[in-house]
């Protein structure tokens, strides 16, 4: 194929990925979205297998990794979707690193001249060191994540400086590298060495609460590096996709910032959230607050007009969500309203809490988010949090809380509140919640799980 | 003219142009489908593929091109992987016909 033809085979497998984002817009393009993902994807694939000689060797490497992606695709849970997506961003930044290492070594198998000019030593760079970051900064997410390590954050005195020094050193190790008239290794391997250290640095001072930002933050650096090696290849498709997942990425973390309502650099400065934070919250006194049955929730429930389900991280630490779906089932059949209020940062990453209610088998109709939902709390008969606790705290809109400005879900604004927790304990941000308190609460204590089935049985 | 344009000026003339894309792109998202939105970009951020391809591609192998093999291998994982998991999310996000009638 010519190199014009190439390049255009390329344009059209670009055109098919902005294509796939545009699906997203609404679930019932997204499934053709995808199915255009693919197929830019092939595109770009089979285009570049012409300009390539070692069939043998690419075909069988494909076949293995299509094998492992197949499988783990296949088996994973729904709620360890935040595991994976860290798992693949490290494997881009990996792929990423070693690709850059090749094209120094070899300069001419991507079509760059022998003695690398100036540009291309930029650009291989840039795109070696945001491969490391992302690939040691996923592992630590993959870890954190997955519980094989700790999340609450990592902090030593001095961490600041450390990182920012080790920052420094490793571009005055890349400017070695531009410099060089012929291929510097020590300047390439140690710049590489430190950026990687950098990217476990980065993340490992950043608590379990903050890792829907650094997830969403991975996915945009991995993206960054795919369109830094479309710069060093001088690809404009790879630059092109690169830029599309760096610039979603980005967006992602900034909503995700929003609705915690945390600037991006207190996040990524890290020490927040870490999971034993929950100390003996509020100003020590013994607050009276109402309990009651599954029954009587139950009750309650049935002979409501309107029901809002607030659903959080703590229903599906109970593996509840197809109880949940059992329950507003009855409830429907029995012509009550219901509905389910998602807040941004219900689940571990971005939107986490829509799919495991997708996997319940719960109609995405019903499932409302913050902004669509919060104006009908006021009309709303009965509110049942299940799980939840900071997204629905009234002290969000108190001045001078810790949690001030936080965008919640109105809970508090319903008729009657029935609240299922495991016990009094604080959130992740350590806060007592006042909606446990109020005189149309009713607390219903036990495994968010076993209380839900009891309602079945209770309607 | 004044000359020919450095190839990396075009470069970045896309690059600037494809953020645009993609941050008007992105931002119609439905944040229901934020989760399947970092799956599909996680398979096509593994465009690289394209670039661990050419370093596999070389008929003479040195160590460079099993560099390229072990990268080929990680980012199809992705493509494959990513691709697949989120046609299985999306595959939940059906309208269910069962509750249809209310």
């Amino acid at each position: 194929m010519s190199a014009d033809l190439i390049a255009l085979a390329y344009l059209v497998a670009a055109v098919f990925f902005i294509l796939a984002l545009k699906g997203l817009s609404s679930p019932l393009s997204a499934r053709r979205g995808n199915l255009f993902g693919m197929v830019g994807m092939t595109i770009a694939v089979g285009t570049t297998l012409t300009i390539t000689q070692n069939w043998t060797l690419i075909l069988s490497c494909i076949a293995i990794g299509g094998i492992i992606g197949s499988l783990v695709a296949q088996r994973v849970q729904m709620t360890a979707m935040p595991e994976l997506v860290a798992f693949m961003h490290s494997l881009v930044g990996l792929a990423a690193v070693f690709i850059a290492i090749a094209a120094v070594n070899n300069p001419v198998s991507f079509g760059l001249p022998e003695l690398l000019p100036a540009g291309s030593k930029l650009e291989l760079f840039l795109g070696t060191f945001i491969g490391a970051m992302t690939w040691s900064g996923s592992v630590i997410a993959f870890l954190k994540l997955s519980g094989r390590m700790s999340g609450a954050p990592v902090i030593f005195t001095g961490q600041h400086v450390i990182n920012l020094l080790l920052a420094m050193v490793m571009i005055g190790f890349g400017l070695w590298f531009f410099f060089s008239e012929t291929t510097n290794w020590t300047a390439f391997i140690t710049m590489t060495a430190i950026a990687f250290l950098l990217g476990f640095l980065i993340i490992i001072p950043i608590g379990g609460a903050d890792m829907p930002v650094v997830i969403s933050m991975l996915n945009s650096y991995s993206g960054w590096a795919a369109a830094g090696i479309g710069f060093s290849l001088g690809n404009s498709m790879l630059i092109i996709a690169g830029s599309l997942v760096g610039s979603s990425g980005a967006i992602l973390s900034y909503i995700m910032c929003k609705a915690m309502n945390r600037p991006f650099l207190s996040v990524i400065l890290g020490g927040f959230g870490s999971d034993g934070s929950s100390q003996a919250a509020g100003d020590g006194v013994q607050k009276a607050y109402r309990s009651g049955s599954a029954d009587d929730a139950a009750f309650l429930m049935s002979n409501a007009d309107s029901v809002i389900i607030v659903p959080g991280y703590g229903l599906a630490v109970a593996r509840a969500q197809h109880a949940v779906n059992e329950l507003a089932e009855v409830l429907h059949q029995k012509g009550v309203n219901v509905r389910f209020a998602i807040h941004p940062v219900a689940g571990r990453m971005p939107g986490h809490m829509n799919v495991l209610l997708a996997e319940a088998e719960i109609p995405y109709e019903q499932v409302l988010e913050m902004d669509e939902i919060n104006s009908d709390f006021p009309n709303t008969d009965v509110v049942l949090v299940l799980g939840a606790n900071d997204v629905v705290n009234p002290a969000a809109n108190i001045p001078g809380s810790p949690i001030y400005g936080m965008p919640i879900l109105d809970a508090h604004k319903a008729r009657t509140v029935i609240v299922v927790k495991r016990s009094m304990a604080a959130g992740y941000a350590g806060l007592d919640n006042d909606l446990f308190y109020m005189d149309k609460t009713m607390m219903v204590f036990g495994d968010a799980k076993k209380v839900v089935e009891d309602m079945v049985k209770a309607v | 003219m004044i000359g020919e344009i450095d190839p990396t000026i075009i470069h970045l003339t896309v690059f600037v142009l494809a953020v645009f894309v993609g941050y008007h792109v992105v931002w119609n998202v439905t944040p229901a489908l934020h989760t399947p939105l970092m799956s599909v970009t996680n398979a096509i951020s593994s465009i690289i593929l394209v670039g661990a391809m050419l370093a596999a591609g070389p008929a003479e192998s040195d160590w460079g091109v099993w560099l390229g093999a072990g990268a080929v291998i990680l980012a199809s994982i992705n493509v494959f992987g990513g691709f697949l998991v989120t046609q299985r999310m999306l595959e939940m996000f059906r309208k269910k016909d069962k509750k249809g009638s209310a």
